[in-house]
């Protein structure tokens, strides 16, 4: 008993953050998602409305659409870009630290400040892509703007922030592979790629799942990136939940309907996950 | 080579933003690349040109960038003291104090990882907002002296990694938890508080939609508020003052993170083999 109070204590500071700045709103927003509540007025209870407004409402359609398209493109495309960077920052080259930290640093750039700098490279006229594509003869669209380029602009400059956490994560696992099997597989004659498929990759699945469920969660939140450099246009063509639930709470001042868009967010993330896990069963590698 | 090619495409938009930051107005407007436009002409007239792009925006009348940074370290230091001492406490109460409904609360922990701060952004607001914080810092600094779970998982792994050893021994010697824990464990664990520091430090200094939402008044800005208050304002862009005040930003976190890079690396590695 006297144990289990001096542990309590110890974790005190976590219990009473966990239940004030977590439980607590993951609870009240709950009870704020059956009401309508603009704050200046007392929450409104009724009932399922909001749930069922998220269902008619051609905007909640939309973000759901855009979001789905970003983390469906950039799962894929993180994860094969990652494995293969980490597999040549795993070669011994010298100065391969070097490359390491390159290949980290735009991770580590405030998000901001990446908006910024990515707003100068799609600038139509002036920016460096549209530059270079000219030294080539051709003449590049202007990307924010333009309906069909925003979302892959928006998606490519984003798996340039994070690419680095999963290609380390990824360069630490391969160099936890016994040597011993790469050397058996070489004695056999199997090649560097195949060598890879076979021996590398499984190893690392379970990073794999790590990592696809990182960015799939990651994938919900997109904000500051689309708001900064598009605010979701041209004609909403970059506008994600995560936008359209803080333009519900803070631009509409709609604090029940934007309490429901949190817990279909809520719902979908728990969803997502364990539909990871599960799918991912058969696929991830048990090492014992 | 693909290695080379592959390091270029992730250093070339922030070499691009430095030499945009010490042109000359009119050289940004150059529509012709080539390696002569790539970098300020004449070249030896570089730090001329950066020394005034910098300090006009040092000295904006409307952006305060002076002002912007003290605010953001206000937020940040008192966070990151915060999360990097609490954060140790609640460690080791999950490391070495045995109690009853340990694992679980642990597994809680774990699982809080995964909800995202947008599903709790609306209530943690209205919360604020009854309370009287909305508009002032404290939204931003006060959650991290409960501790992160990220923080906390970091931690509690590397304090297991140490010797039990020196716990008995330290208790033998007549030490309660709370003299090993600031004796021995503490003094032991400084990479590990370090890396601890610099992520939540990085992240305060970083963070973009927490300072958008609870501070309302543009004198209480952070950097990162500021920089976007910047380009917005300017309704055509000089893309050079733009650059200088983006490198100002990035500065301090570059020079922090190659500080503490092994450290950090390590840390994000271990990220991915918890379980």
């Amino acid at each position: 008993m006297k144990k289990t109070l001096t542990g309590l204590a110890w974790v005190s500071p976590w219990l009473i953050g966990f239940t004030l700045f977590l439980a607590l709103p993951v609870a009240m927003s709950l009870y704020y998602s059956f009401t309508d509540y603009t704050l200046l007025e007392k929450p409104v209870w009724i009932g399922l409305e909001n749930y069922k407004r998220l269902l008619s409402d051609d905007v909640f359609w939309t973000v759901m659409k855009n979001t789905l398209i970003f983390a469906a493109v950039t799962i894929p495309a993180i994860t094969v870009l990652s494995l293969g960077v980490a597999g040549l920052l795993n070669m011994r080259v010298r100065g391969v630290g070097a490359f390491r930290t390159a290949v980290y640093v735009p991770f580590m750039v405030p998000v901001v400040a990446s908006a910024m700098i990515w707003l100068w490279i799609f600038n139509s006229e002036l920016g460096l892509l549209n530059q270079g594509l000219r030294l080539i003869g051709i003449e590049g669209p202007n990307w924010l703007g333009d309906r069909a380029w925003a979302m892959p602009s928006v998606i490519l400059m984003n798996l340039w922030i994070i690419l680095g956490p999963p290609a380390t994560i990824y360069v630490a696992a391969m160099q936890d592979v016994p040597k011993a099997l790469h050397e058996a597989a070489e004695l056999d004659g199997m090649g560097p790629i195949r060598r890879f498929v076979y021996i590398t990759l499984p190893l690392v699945s379970p990073l794999i799942l790590f990592n696809v469920i990182t960015t799939a969660i990651n994938a919900w939140q997109v904000f500051a990136v689309p708001f900064i450099m598009t605010k979701g246009g041209p004609d909403r063509a970059t506008y994600f939940y995560t936008m359209y639930l803080y333009d519900s709470a803070f631009t509409y001042q709609q604090m029940g309907y934007a309490s429901a868009l949190a817990w279909v967010l809520f719902i979908v993330i728990l969803a997502m996950t364990g539909l990871l896990f599960a799918v991912s069963k058969k696929a991830v590698f048990e090492r014992n | 080579m693909t290695l080379l090619g592959v390091a270029l495409v992730c250093v070339a938009p922030l070499v691009w933003m430095v030499t945009t930051s010490m042109k000359p107005g009119d050289q940004t407007m150059q529509t012709s690349l080539s390696l002569k436009t790539l970098l300020p002409q004449p070249v030896e007239k570089t730090p001329e040109y950066a020394a005034e792009n910098y300090s006009s925006v040092w000295t904006d009348d409307t952006v305060n960038f002076p002002l912007y940074l003290r605010n953001t370290l206000i937020v940040a230091v008192l966070g990151t003291a915060g999360m990097t001492l609490s954060s140790a406490v609640v460690a080791y109460g999950f490391a070495r104090v045995q109690w009853r409904g340990r694992g679980i609360a642990f597994g809680v922990l774990l699982a809080t990882m995964m909800i995202p701060f947008p599903v709790l952004m609306t209530t943690l607001y209205i919360i604020f907002a009854k309370i009287g914080w909305v508009g002032t810092f404290r939204p931003l600094w006060v959650p991290a002296w409960f501790g992160g779970a990220f923080s906390i998982f970091l931690l509690r792994q590397f304090f297991r990694g140490l010797p039990k050893d020196l716990d008995e021994a330290a208790r033998i010697d007549g030490c309660s938890h709370w003299g090993i824990f600031w004796r021995v464990m503490l003094p032991l664990s400084k990479p590990a508080l370090g890396v601890v520091a610099v992520l939540h430090f990085t992240y305060t200094w970083s963070d973009f939609i927490g300072p958008l939402i609870f501070l309302t008044h543009r004198d209480q800005f952070t950097l990162a508020l500021g920089l976007q208050m910047f380009q917005s304002q300017a309704g055509n862009t000089p893309w050079n003052e733009l650059m200088a005040a983006s490198v100002m930003v990035i500065a301090p976190v570059l020079v922090l993170f190659f500080l503490a890079q092994r450290a950090f690396v390590q840390g994000v590695a271990m990220e991915g083999l918890k379980e």
